[in-house]
């Protein structure tokens, strides 16, 4: 009786043992963001329903110490198979040895034009080879405040659809005191927010501009267009119409909760940040257009493929199927329901281009440009200072533009000169 | 083994446990990022390039380095005088009082030990613009027009000096008063009854033997100064050290060199940079300051 017990236990373990060397495990990490947390977890029950032989493991980390925890892991060999990181970071994690480029049999030109808008392709290519690829897209758009539109005799429903109507509204809408002290911006001021973004991929263009070489090597937007009259029209914004200034009630986030601002620019991870701020109405258009042109900035996070995950060829082949999982339409839909995260699949967006809320920033994907950041905390320096420059320093816009692309192309040249 | 011996070998062994600690906890990185500063590691990359003097000679030549350099020194040039003579002038004010001694005492104190994120932010608030910055309201009810603070390039580095003071006093303020009691009664009694006044009893009693006291907070609060990095991260636009990079102290560039552009070599020359400076300036300290006081 004995004896059959522990031949039955041998069995059983001996038995499990088989199953679990029959299915491949592969880690995904991404940061720590609860519905991100939440929604992956669903996909995987998901994606390990459909792959029974596939286990994925999930571990997440606080966003604060993301590249430390990312660079430890590496000698001590726990890092992942399969990784989410922010695009304006593949350069480095592709120079540095840690991310492998998607297989092309699984994901061709064909299929990443297809699927994803063309901005996409653009920020997760390196030397011609695709790294990794997005759930979700986020994009730019005009909040604006309908009380204060109301207060200050404007349509509540009707915000300004080009340059021209959203400086004639900045000026109505901002409040001074007996001072002239701005007491209500009617437009936010904020390089350091959003605000470079919107100078760099969206003004330049629409003033006849070019931000960089098609290759990301060379800074344009002081040889092409209009050049410096992008930083003399956004800096006489602060210094001429007085319609807001950086660091207004601290930054344009808080403004605008505050109902201190009327209208600003930003991204759409804020809606929920918004949707939580109890009597604030407020609306979403997209951005205003100048001479036709329209134009709009993109970022995404993507998840791409690590060393780590081509030791094994069931690894790759796994986490090869899990990002596809990932990006298809079932999942984007999934995560814009828990995330509010944009879809990066042109098709599906299209789904929601009359959501009141999710319109906006869909319909500014169609033309959006997703910057190539080599190094995106010293670009959004460079024009933080240039702002400044002509706000603080009485520097005329020709002279704080000129030195803004030199210093940028530094920050370029170093980097390229880093991988050569 | 005889029972001196015995006892030193019991020191030692005690004493082995702190000093495994240090060199693993304290040491260990301290040489690790001498050797880093020769490097061009940039914190993802498993490789770690030995280039020699390289990161040395580029850092001189990088305008922001310099910046910083020059703030940090105009941290501890404006700060630490005026924390050793305020919180000296408070600590003498405070000896003279015997009521509420310990309530005063508290309330200098608190600033020291409330988070510095959170001083930093509420000082960040009260420097705002009007309608809503305390300090420019005030100036508004006594006539003065209102001042940018943080936004001004000239004005941005005293207010943050001025809200390190602040933080700092409650500190200064209890070492000095513990210095003052260790004065012995009888010199101020017997210069009394020379007839010296106050003024002379200040400058020819007191200050000379708080001299040990000074010297010390002079160099803990170099030390501080030097090493100021919280209240610029938090007081200044998305911890910029700006505008213009007019507030940035060394230990900010260091941290965004290795943790926003990943350039961990620079990072670590810029931190040996600072070690040096710091070392420097406690033996200049220590040198000049230090004197021996004796009745």
């Amino acid at each position: 009786m004995k004896r059959f017990f522990v031949l039955l236990v041998l069995l059983g373990v001996l038995l499990t043992s088989f199953t679990f060397a029959a299915k491949t495990k592969i880690t995904y990490w991404q940061y720590f963001y609860e519905t991100k947390k939440i929604t992956i977890d669903q996909l995987i029950k998901e994606f390990e329903k459909q792959n029974p032989d596939i286990e994925v493991e999930h571990v997440t980390f606080p966003y604060a110490n993301y590249n430390q925890k990312v660079a430890s892991s590496i000698p001590a060999g726990v890092g992942p198979d399969v990784i989410n990181l922010y695009y304006g970071w593949i350069p480095k994690y592709v120079t540095s040895g840690y991310l492998i480029p998607l297989p092309e049999e699984d994901f061709s030109k064909e299929y990443l034009q297809s699927q994803f808008f063309s901005f996409v392709s653009k920020g997760i290519e390196f030397n011609g080879k695709y790294y990794a690829l997005p759930i979700a897209v986020r994009s730019l758009a005009l909040f604006w405040n309908k009380k204060l539109f109301e207060q200050a005799g404007l349509d509540p429903e009707k915000p300004p659809t080009t340059l021209q109507e959203l400086v004639e509204y900045a000026k109505r809408l901002t409040v001074y005191d007996k001072k002239g002290n701005i007491v209500q911006e009617g437009l936010t001021m904020q390089p350091s927010g959003q605000g470079h973004h919107w100078i760099r991929e969206v003004l330049v263009r629409q003033f006849g501009g070019v931000p960089y070489t098609s290759d990301s090597r060379t800074v344009l937007y002081d040889k092409t267009g209009a050049g410096s009259d992008v930083l003399k029209f956004y800096t006489d914004l602060i210094t001429v119409d007085k319609v807001g200034y950086p660091g207004f009630m601290n930054d344009d986030v808080t403004a605008f909760k505050a109902q201190k601002a009327a209208m600003t620019i930003d991204g759409s991870f804020r809606i929920g940040t918004l949707n939580k701020i109890k009597g604030l109405e407020w609306g979403v258009a997209e951005l205003p257009s100048y001479m036709g042109v329209k134009s709009n900035f993109a970022s995404f996070w993507a998840n791409g493929i690590t060393t780590n995950a081509t030791q094994d060829p069931k690894k790759l082949e796994a986490a090869v199927k899990f990002i596809k999982f990932l990006s298809s339409p079932e999942s984007m839909k999934l995560w814009l329901k828990n995330v509010g995260e944009l879809p990066a699949n042109p098709e599906l967006a299209k789904e929601y281009y009359d959501d009141p809320v999710y319109g906006a920033f869909l319909r500014g994907l169609e033309y959006a440009h997703a910057t190539f950041f080599v190094d995106e905390s010293a670009q959004r320096q460079v024009m933080m200072d240039a702002v400044d420059k002509v706000v603080l320093k009485g520097i005329s816009p020709e002279v704080a533009w000129r030195e803004a692309a030199e210093e940028e192309q530094k920050v370029l040249d170093n980097f390229w000169s880093s991988i050569q | 083994m005889r029972l001196r011996q015995k006892k030193i070998l019991t020191a030692y062994v005690f004493l082995s446990v702190p000093l495994l600690f240090f060199i693993v906890v304290r040491f260990y990185p301290m040489v690790y990022s001498f050797w880093l500063s020769f490097t061009d590691w940039d914190l993802i990359s498993p490789k770690k390039n030995f280039i020699g003097l390289l990161n040395y000679i580029n850092i001189f030549k990088d305008e922001v380095f310099m910046k910083a350099i020059v703030n940090t020194l105009k941290y501890v040039v404006f700060g630490v005088p005026a924390v050793i003579i305020v919180s000296l002038y408070l600590s003498l004010v405070l000896n003279r009082i015997k009521k509420f001694q310990g309530f005063y005492r508290l309330l200098y104190v608190m600033p020291y030990i409330t988070p510095l994120v959170a001083v930093s932010w509420v000082w960040k608030w009260m420097y705002q613009q009007p309608p809503i910055g305390f300090i420019n309201n005030l100036l508004t009810i006594f006539g003065i027009d209102s001042q940018p603070f943080l936004m001004s390039t000239s004005q941005a580095l005293p207010s943050i000096v001025v809200t390190t003071v602040w933080v700092n006093l409650g500190y200064c303020v209890i070492i000095f008063l513990a210095g003052l009691q260790t004065i012995p009664q009888e010199y101020i009694e017997a210069a009394k009854i020379d007839g010296a006044n106050r003024r002379q009893i200040l400058w020819r009693i007191t200050i000379p033997l708080l001299n040990p006291i000074i010297v010390f907070l002079a160099i803990t609060q170099s030390i501080t100064f030097l090493r100021i990095f919280t209240q610029v991260y938090n007081m200044t636009d998305q911890g910029s050290g700006g505008p213009l990079n007019s507030t940035k102290p060394l230990v900010l560039y260091i941290y965004q060199k290795a943790f926003m552009s990943f350039d961990m070599g620079t990072a670590a020359t810029a931190t040996v940079i600072l070690f040096g400076i710091i070392m420097v300036i406690t033996l200049v300290q220590m040198l000049i300051l230090n004197k021996n006081i004796e009745y």
